[in-house]
């Protein structure tokens, strides 16, 4: 609610959550700390940033999770509720008096605040009641209007009743009263209102509804961490533009009703997590040799295997790309903020019918749950998917009428008379007869490869965030962007010759690569997925195992492209990037 | 015009499809395969009831019964081994237009996509589903399947199956919402064609097993009940699987049975002593899925973009 009303100030704001997998962890345990994490600031902001300014601490104890993950640093100002220091158990009285001295051997700036106290002058359930009496004293600390908090309030809780909309505004009035009486600082951020209408989301819900702005009929799921809550929105709103969301009985099931639907000329995406899409492989290599038109989203989590299911990772590139029986070429888009991924599903929707196969959109943890304010966008006809074609079909033309140049064909749906066909995963020929001859097994190989040739033809070259030329060259993809291009901005401040390039194609790539790194003397990528420390005496040249970008770039490109990756688990500060990227430089 | 009332019009005369107009491809099955009689009972029926080939789909998974749809002229889908049953539902979600048939085998529905054989039946989409179950993998070269019986010799347990064998038509009726239940056999085309019109014309999920002959790997299971007819046990009702009076005088056993009673339908799926063949359930009323999921077709583009409009507007600040 504070990020919202900052986006609504006009500020720019990234947010972060902080879930732990558990729905109720223990209370006052270090590793069950949830919470929000938010930058805000005058100017737009591209990514979560370093370390915080302010921490409001419900209790202390949660307060090591964060600490642990380098979200503090001296100077940090922690408000922290005083409640534990009146405790009856005489070991929570304890640790909380020996945490806040550590807190403040930390060089923390520790502000104790009764939060408890008062909101129990509001509620018997402060429990329930002390984020909004936090809001309240957000709004002192920064200067902040709350009159929309007051309107959320009244809409939100008003089938509760009046009792339950006084108690919530008297709990924000009382933080923010509080604030203003015992605050010693407070700060402004300086807002620039932008004149477009903006819309502040999530990019899980961006992706749900560019899947209704790209006129998507149906999504087919089954529930994975954290891609469900995009397809928990369609269930919310999708019938409002027809569309259905079908909750399939697993993984398998949920892409092959999707290729169903879609082979019935009827539009349709699966949305899912890594350990999700390494069972749907076997569907994807199907709708790529049978050239099934598909939107697949992989909101991508940490792996191997279960890994961490809510926390942020790149580790499904090389999966999306090459895990299918054989050769299953298909297009990648990877969105690096919450408005591309609106976007990118209306253009992979467009994609997979173009150039008639699956399209993977590849977002992660950090995308799907981060808010960042992005122009409203105007929905279009030409976004949406046309209305079914039932015209007769020219029986002359068959199901696969490759262009010999392109390889691109239009296809046939069931209901076209003359169009009849019956679509296999079997090697077969234009007219989908099941095949054995060796020249029509290479042909239609090439024919689907060559589709893709021909859209890395139509795609114009990345843009350079920095100068053109100079010592080092950072390549990234998805939700990296912004804490790249700060890391960056910040080491040319400092008068290092440091540009970045961001990848939204990761199949096929976008044309000029080379070239663009021919320029630098210097390439690296810089990767939220694992790769080997080469410093480790372990780790040679030959045993050296690379970052996922890094690896197919350097098969592209023939470069001695070098490597920088971390799997914290959670989104790499810009912090953290400068550093890695000034060891490189030395 | 003389005699004719001043609106009287010919209606465009709308063609008629033969029989041909529904073969596709010369089938590849080997001679003596039970799958012939069943391409011939869906393409006779198809024909009698005069189904448009491109208003029908024929859905299958992999194996020799999957090959199927090549052998239709209609659309055909033969997609992953054991997930015939998604696709089918998938195209169904949406096209409530269409005629789907699809067409499984034993390890196709009985064990790699088991799963959705189970959800399929839940569902209750209107399919007709037809499991030919030759107790084998025969594409594969003869390896046990699920509907295999104790000590069947086959390439993966060359000194006998040991376990006993699945039932399909008992797991089948034991499935929430199933709707329609129906066990024939290929040799017997009546019975056959009748089974899979019955299959056809009911609204919801049909589900037929035909029991069916290997020529190559199980011939032998399926010689007593065609040597000794009185090892079938035909199931009879009026709104059960008809048959004539010559037909029903070859079955010298049989069984009056409502197949609305699904305790008595799940008691003689489970006989082992005879090969019960007709209705055993059916179930008008059961919930279809396929009503819901087809809710909100044919909204125009202007309603939609100005609902996905309205859905921005809720996030703007």
């Amino acid at each position: 609610m504070f990020a919202d009303l900052c986006a609504r100030n006009g500020n720019g704001i990234w947010t972060v959550e902080i879930i732990p997998a558990e729905i109720e962890p223990p209370r006052r345990s270090r590793a069950g700390a949830s919470g929000n994490r938010i930058r805000f600031g005058s100017k737009p902001v591209t990514n979560a940033g370093d370390e915080a300014d302010i921490v409001i601490a419900l209790n202390e104890q949660v307060l090591y999770s964060r600490i642990d993950a380098g979200a503090l640093r001296p100077g940090t100002i922690v408000f922290v509720d005083n409640i534990w220091a009146k405790s009856p158990d005489e070991s929570v009285r304890a640790n909380y008096a020996e945490a806040v001295a550590d807190f403040q051997s930390r060089g923390y700036v520790v502000r104790e605040v009764p939060m408890e106290e008062e909101c129990r002058k509001h509620t018997d359930d402060p429990r329930k009641g002390k984020n909004m009496w936090v809001l309240g004293l957000l709004c002192a600390l920064y200067d902040i209007d709350d009159t929309p908090v007051r309107k959320g309030i009244e809409k939100r809780f008003a089938k509760k009743g009046e009792s339950v909309v006084r108690k919530n505004i008297d709990l924000l009035d009382d933080g923010y009263r509080w604030g203003i009486k015992n605050l010693e600082q407070r700060f402004q951020v300086p807002a620039s209102r932008s004149e477009q209408q903006m819309v502040v989301m999530n990019g899980n819900q961006a992706l749900a509804l560019g899947a209704m702005a790209a006129g998507i009929e149906v999504c087919s799921m089954y529930p994975i961490t954290p891609a469900t809550s995009a397809s928990h929105f369609l269930a919310q709103n999708f019938d409002q533009v027809g569309g259905f969301v079908h909750q399939a009985e697993d993984e398998i099931a949920a892409i092959g009703f999707a290729i169903g639907c879609s082979y019935g000329g009827r539009t349709a995406i699966t949305i899912t997590s890594g350990p999700g899409f390494a069972l749907k492989t076997e569907f994807m290599g199907l709708a790529v040799m049978a050239e099934v038109p598909l939107v697949v989203v992989v909101v991508q989590r940490v792996g191997p295997s279960t890994g961490l299911p809510t926390k942020i990772e790149q580790g499904d590139l090389l999966a999306a790309l090459y895990a299918s029986p054989g050769d299953a070429p298909k297009i990648i888009l990877a969105p690096a903020t919450i408005e591309e991924c609106f976007h990118f599903i209306v253009m992979a929707r467009k994609l997979a019918e173009d150039f008639r196969g699956p399209v993977v959109v590849l977002s992660d943890a950090n995308l799907a749950t981060g808010q960042q304010p992005f122009p409203k966008p105007q929905p279009r006809e030409e976004w949406l998917s046309p209305p079914i074609d039932q015209s007769t079909w020219n029986p002359e033309v068959p199901p696969f009428a490759w262009d010999s140049e392109t390889g691109l064909s239009r296809r046939p749906v069931p209901g076209q008379r003359g169009g009849e066909y019956v679509l296999t995963g079997l090697a077969h020929d234009a007219k989908s007869k099941v095949a054995y001859e060796s020249a029509i097994n290479q042909q239609s190989m090439e024919m689907r490869s060559r589709k893709l040739a021909v859209m890395h033809a139509a795609m114009q070259p990345p843009k350079v965030h920095g100068d053109p030329e100079g010592d080092l060259l950072v390549v990234g993809w998805g939700s990296t962007l912004g804490a790249i291009e700060e890391a960056v901005d910040r080491l040319r401040g400092e008068g290092h010759k440091v540009s970045s390039v961001h990848l939204r194609f990761l199949s096929p790539f976008e044309p000029g690569l080379k070239e663009i790194f021919s320029r630098f003397k210097k390439v690296m990528t810089v990767e939220v997925n694992y790769s080997d420390n080469p410093e480790h005496p372990y780790i040679t040249p030959s045993s050296r195992r690379y970052s996922q970008l890094a690896m197919l770039l350097r098969a592209h490109t023939l470069i001695d492209i070098d490597c920088w990756s971390q799997v914290p688990g959670s989104p790499i500060p810009p912090g953290v990037i400068a550093e890695a990227l000034r060891r490189r430089l030395q | 015009m003389v005699g004719l009332k001043q609106d009287w019009e010919i209606a465009p005369q709308s063609r008629t499809c033969e029989l041909k107009d529904y073969q596709g491809a010369a089938p590849r099955w080997c001679p003596g395969c039970g799958d012939h009689a069943v391409l011939g009972a869906v393409q006779r029926l198809m024909r009698d009831k005069q189904l448009l080939p491109e208003k029908t789909v024929c859905v299958s998974g992999i194996g020799c019964s999957s090959r199927f749809p090549h052998y239709m002229s209609t659309y055909g889908f033969h997609g992953l081994h054991g997930r015939a049953f998604p696709v089918a539902c998938g195209i169904r979600a949406r096209r409530p237009d269409l005629d789907i048939f699809m067409v499984t085998g034993d390890g196709d529905c009985c064990a790699i996509g088991t799963a959705h054989w189970i959800h399929a039946i839940r569902y209750n989409m209107n399919i007709t589903v037809l499991l030919l179950d030759n107790n084998v993998y025969g594409l594969t070269k003869n390896q046990t399947s699920p509907t295999s019986r104790t000590g069947e010799k086959t390439n993966t347990h060359p000194r006998g199956s040991v376990l006993p064998p699945l039932n399909p038509l008992c797991v089948t009726l034991g499935i929430a919402n199933a709707s329609f239940v129906a066990q024939t056999v290929d040799w017997n085309p009546p019975h056959l064609y009748n089974t899979i019109k019955a299959a056809h014309e009911h609204k919801g999920l049909s589900f037929v097993r035909v029991l069916q002959r290997c020529p190559h790997f199980t011939k032998h299971v399926f010689q007593a009940p065609l040597q000794d007819l009185s090892q079938v046990l035909l199931m009879t009702h009026e709104e059960g699987i008809s048959l004539d009076a010559a037909g029903m005088r070859r079955f010298p056993k049989q069984i009056a049975h409502n197949p609305h009673d699904l305790d008595e339908a799940r008691h003689i799926a489970a006989r082992e002593d005879v090969y019960p063949i007709g209705l055993f359930y059916r179930d008008e009323n059961a919930a279809r899925y396929d009503l819901a999921t087809a809710q909100g077709i044919g909204k125009t583009q202007d309603e939609k973009l100005a609902a996905i409009d309205q859905a921005l507007s809720r996030f703007a600040v």
